[in-house]
């Protein structure tokens, strides 16, 4: 399957998540915090945290644990808090 | 744990209104003990949504304690950070204004006849053009037929208010015991509290305090003075934290209504608001139950289409969370607080439904007064314990 990271094509097995196509990427954050600006990314791997957030086709918030990646899917880092577009 | 030592009152509950009377008392002089079954604040009190308001009562007793407490809340929480210092007292408080917003045409003739009693009862509000209330709240929907807005509304975190009320009280010489529960009320030969029984030991007192919220009616009735104070359950939907979305209590023109309807079935009514960590709080749901903690998804659905009505742009904003609670619920919608004249050195301070929060600051201050013979704060006698609605035969 092919995805877009930031606008990168890259490869994803299927059945991958989210987290698992950033961090083979070579990718250890993709989120700051709201009013630090400080980095984020897997923290709990297991969709409690709420660390890892990412934005899915436009859809901020995504827990990029729980999200299995789909053909095309275009994800984008978060910016602190968004407004989904 | 050692041997509790004696105090003068024993408040059992350390949610808001335990702590709220427990620091008047002792700010009155009076040495205080406050025990919980469980941790401070873990209840109903950590459920709800921090609001101090006025905008959702309807004139009478209820509204004159709820301006009284708007009033006192500032002043109450200048003395606590003079007392515990800022970094303790600050509790989130935000005076962030409150918005009633009809969006059908049936909606605008009673929110009009209900501000204008408001307004007769020296509450201010003012009444918006969408137009003006789409500048203070952009999200808001295109569907508004009547805006109305509170600019007293306050909000504040009520976890941390508790521990602040908590911490005064303690700097007193106050006593806060986690984890001890109060299962008897000692008496002497004529009837009157001496001491509040905890198993096999008692802690000596000559007055408790029955804040036990929810659970008030049990309490009082396994002492033997029971009041009519029931569960009604109550579900919060909780957004990831957002960027600046709604500034003030956002709430559908039906709110008020749902709060003072007696039903015990499902009423919502949409309420959107949020924290200072900026997340957005959706509500709100009332049924009355027994103490059934079941998350119930058609509820979160009722509640989220209800809040996509007032801010259509929540429909692509993703819910982190969803937590419910119980609020202390009484048959005529007034909270007890005051003596038991059923047996003497017995207090209540509960019955709050959903409003704890807005009305703990007058709350304690008004049992402080009774107890200390001062001046009330306000009229005590539509909150009474020995009223008819709420005293049940023992």
């Amino acid at each position: 399957m092919r995805v877009r990271v930031d606008g990168a094509e890259h490869v994803a097995e299927r059945g991958q998540t989210v987290a698992a196509v950033l961090l083979a990427a070579g990718r250890g954050s993709w989120r700051t915090t709201r009013i630090g600006g400080r980095p984020r990314g897997l923290f709990c791997g297991i969709g409690v945290c709420f660390d890892c957030l990412v934005v899915v086709n436009g859809v901020p918030d995504v827990r990029a644990c729980q999200r299995v990646v789909a053909d095309g899917d275009d994800i984008r880092s978060q910016d602190g808090a968004e407004l989904p577009s | 744990m050692g041997r509790i030592e004696s105090a003068d009152v024993v408040v059992i509950g350390a949610g808001i209104i335990g702590a709220a009377c427990a620091e008047a008392l002792s700010a009155a002089g009076v040495r205080v003990i406050v025990v919980d079954r469980g941790a401070p604040a873990s209840a109903t009190t950590a459920s709800g949504e921090g609001n101090v308001l006025v905008s959702d009562k309807e004139p009478g007793p209820q509204l004159e304690l709820a301006v009284a407490s708007r009033r006192r809340w500032p002043v109450l929480l200048d003395e606590l950070r003079e007392l515990i210092g800022p970094r303790l007292a600050s509790v989130e408080w935000e005076v962030k204004g409150g918005l009633a917003v009809a969006t059908t045409a049936e909606a605008v003739g009673p929110l009009a006849a209900l501000t204008a009693a408001q307004r007769a009862s020296g509450v201010e509000v003012e009444d918006l053009d969408a137009d003006r209330a789409r500048e203070l709240e952009p999200h808001l929907t295109e569907q508004i037929t009547a805006v109305s807005h509170f600019p007293d509304d306050a909000q504040l975190q009520p976890v941390l208010a508790t521990a602040a009320l908590l911490a005064a009280l303690r700097a007193r010489g106050g006593e806060i015991h986690s984890g001890v529960t109060v299962d008897g009320i000692a008496t002497d030969r004529s009837g009157a509290v001496v001491g509040a029984r905890t198993g096999a030991d008692a802690i000596p007192c000559r007055a408790v305090v029955n804040a036990c919220g929810p659970w008030a009616g049990h309490f009082s009735a396994t002492i033997g003075a029971p009041i009519d104070v029931l569960p009604r359950r109550g579900m919060v939907l909780v957004t990831a934290p957002l960027p600046r979305f709604v500034g003030r209590k956002v709430y559908d023109a039906g709110y008020v209504d749902a709060v003072a309807s007696p039903e015990a079935d499902l009423r919502t009514s949409a309420v959107v608001e949020s924290t200072a960590a900026g997340t957005v709080l959706i509500g709100s749901s009332r049924r009355r139950t027994a103490f059934d903690d079941d998350l119930d998804v058609a509820v979160l659905r009722c509640l989220a289409r209800g809040a996509i009505g007032l801010f259509p742009k929540l429909a692509g904003v993703p819910v982190m969370r969803a937590y419910g609670g119980f609020r202390p619920y009484t048959p005529d919608r007034l909270p007890v607080i005051g003596e038991d004249p059923r047996m003497p050195g017995l207090w209540h301070a509960t019955g709050h439904e959903g409003a704890g929060i807005g009305l703990a600051a007058a709350t304690g201050r008004l049992l402080a007064d009774l107890f200390t013979g001062r001046e009330p704060v306000v009229d005590p006698g539509p909150f009474r314990v020995d009223r008819p609605e709420i005293a049940l035969e023992a």
